[in-house]
């Protein structure tokens, strides 16, 4: 067994240095006083500062944000519904196609489902006037068209871990179906959807290839603004920018990974009081 | 409500369902199960499958310096005739029929090699005790969750000819010049399988995290050799985490664009540029949504493998 774990562990340790060194180097460079990107220069927070007065990028940061939240929220609405029908409605007709529509947004290479969404808008507007031009709007109904794919597979899957027998059993008990769906599905699926809500929000924040197909002229999001600038090459501001993202993101991502872990921990407990207090 | 005029399947009575119960069937009776079948399902037909169709119908058409910048033809010889050169273009010009290979290749490459490096990764994260498999499956999604496209500007950092790797290998002696590693196909590998990764540890960690580990005892006990239990038992076991790993990563790494348009050569580019660049450079509708209709068409096998395999483990 020894010399197989030693294995595992190299692997394991380079695995990660493959995952994070590059990150860190990339932070580290933010904080260098030098232009050239990769020449340090001595330590500097400058390129912090120069960044909270380029209106060009808070502009297309609050474009960025107010997609996300607004397709976030609307894939998780989506979504939920999506997974509820997946788990727990049965058979329906058309079931293998609309699971298949839910699945196959996950793995659809971007470049395919920007341009069709494009046609499809271009269409629209030709045919019913709507949606007029491009911008925001387009944007955030490309999004929440491939985020609610995430959301339907985490809270379906969420639904599946979990036993119907307990909303069968409350609705023997005589609760109605609407307080079952309150008191029992809800909170059960919520850990999901709060994840489901997180994961959307972060793929809409950092989605390039879809936005740029479907932003009109007038609307740059935060991605496609760095995109343009990271082709000319590496600088020291796109550095601080995206330690910038990356902590924030991984911040936000531990925080409410820790506060739904001890939520659950929780829950578990009082069902085993609830249990054992019965017995 | 919309659905009896559009093709969005409600049951339209009780016999069509052989199970609903619980939830199902309540909101049957209240009418509510049309109502919430149909917005999703309403939202996925408009929003997913029928750009596919318009998709399709603009690669049979012309590009015309109008708004939109294509024409459709008016009779069926002209359509063909559109159609015909669209298509011909992609089979004649080595840009198009090369970029399709030069993807294949490289997405299939990458698959591999997210394989196995992937495999050992979660293998150890499966057999890690408690409380560091948390830790080390939080590693893993992390990355996941902050942004790819900075992620692969972080690579640019690493492989210029002034980067950090570079900076290594002459200052330890191995070469005295740089070695040109941005824009080579080799960066592009670097980048799919770094940004791939988790899609392939995170399927198999499930998999073989429900691996029944007394079998490995049992083959052991009769006297297996821990490399030979491998093989025969626990690899064969992991097949279905093995399949849906690699198929994460392969159908998305064919369409690639960010990456190959950051680190990838110019001279060959993967199809996913050459599908963004006829867009947005050429502006030739047309034949950018043909070289996405033919994308399709070589995907559809692996989609369809994937949709089934999810299918078939979301019901158990």
């Amino acid at each position: 067994m020894g010399k197989r774990s030693t294995f595992l562990v190299s692997v394991l340790c380079f695995g990660f240095a493959f995952f994070y060194v590059p990150i860190f180097v990339m932070m580290f460079y933010s904080f260098n006083r030098s232009r050239l990107a990769t020449v340090w220069g001595g330590f500097s927070t400058q390129w912090y500062g120069k960044l909270f007065e380029n209106d060009q990028i808070i502009d297309a940061a609050l474009l960025s944000l107010r997609i996300a939240v607004v397709s976030a929220t609307m894939a998780v609405i989506l979504g939920t519904m999506a997974g509820l029908i997946l788990a727990r409605m049965g058979r329906f007709k058309g079931r293998t196609l609309f699971s298949g529509m839910i699945s196959a947004p996950l793995i659809m290479p971007d470049v395919i489902t920007g341009l069709s969404l494009l046609l499809l808008f271009v269409t629209l507007q030709q045919w019913t006037g709507w949606p007029a031009g491009r911008g925001a709007t387009t944007i955030t109904i490309a999004h929440i068209t491939f985020s609610m794919a995430y959301v339907a597979v985490i809270v379906q899957s969420r639904l599946l871990s979990m036993d119907e027998s307990l909303e069968e059993a409350a609705m023997d008990l005589g609760s109605t179906p609407l307080r079952v769906m309150f008191d029992v599905t809800l909170p059960i699926i919520a850990p999901a959807m709060v994840s489901g809500w997180l994961l959307a929000f972060t793929l809409s924040l950092d989605d390039l290839v879809i936005a740029s197909f479907t932003a009109g002229p007038g609307a740059t999001t935060l991605p496609m603004l760095i995109f343009s600038k990271v082709k000319l090459g590496v600088t020291p501001d796109i550095n601080a920018l995206a330690t910038l993202i990356v902590l924030v993101v991984a911040i936000g991502v531990a925080g409410a990974g820790y506060i739904m872990y001890r939520t659950e921990k929780r829950r578990e407990r009082d069902v085993q009081m609830a249990v054992a207090g019965n017995e | 409500m919309a659905s009896d005029t559009t093709q969005a399947p409600a049951a339209d009575d009780a016999s069509t369902q052989e199970q609903a119960h619980g939830f199902g069937d309540w909101f049957n009776r209240i009418g509510w199960r049309k109502l919430i079948i149909t917005i999703p399902y309403f939202w996925l037909l408009l929003f997913f499958l029928t750009p596919f169709a318009i998709v399709l119908v603009i690669s049979f058409s012309e590009a015309a310096i109008a708004i939109p910048p294509f024409r459709i033809g008016t009779s069926w010889s002209e359509i063909m005739e559109m159609a015909s050169y669209n298509f011909g273009l992609l089979a004649d010009d080595s840009l198009y029929w090369w970029g399709y290979l030069n993807s294949v290749k490289i997405a299939a490459i990458s698959t591999v090699f997210c394989l196995l490096l992937g495999y050992p990764m979660a293998y150890g994260i499966a057999r890690a005790n408690g409380a560091w498999r948390n830790i080390l499956l939080l590693l893993v999604i992390l990355p996941f969750w902050t942004s790819f496209l900075l992620r692969i500007y972080a690579w640019m950092g690493m492989l210029s000819n002034n980067g950090l790797i570079n900076d290594i290998l002459t200052g330890i002696g191995i070469t005295s010049e740089p070695i040109q590693m941005m824009n080579t196909d080799f960066a592009v590998y670097i980048g799919i399988v770094y940004s791939y990764l988790p899609f392939m540890i995170l399927p198999l960690f499930a998999n073989l995290e429900r691996l029944d580990l007394t079998l490995n005892e049992a083959a052991m006990d009769l006297g297996s050799r821990p490399w030979r239990t491998f093989i025969d038992v626990t690899l064969p076991l992991s097949l279905p985490g093995i399949v849906a790993g690699s198929l994460l990563v392969f159908i998305p790494a064919t369409g690639e664009y960010v990456i190959p348009a950051l680190l990838g050569r110019s001279d060959s580019p993967m199809i996913g540029k050459v599908l963004a660049d006829e867009f947005f450079l050429n502006r030739d509708w047309p034949v950018a949504s043909a070289v996405a209709v033919v994308l399709l068409v070589l995907l559809v096998v692996p989609i369809m493998a994937f949709n089934h395999y999810n299918a078939k483990e979301q019901e158990g």
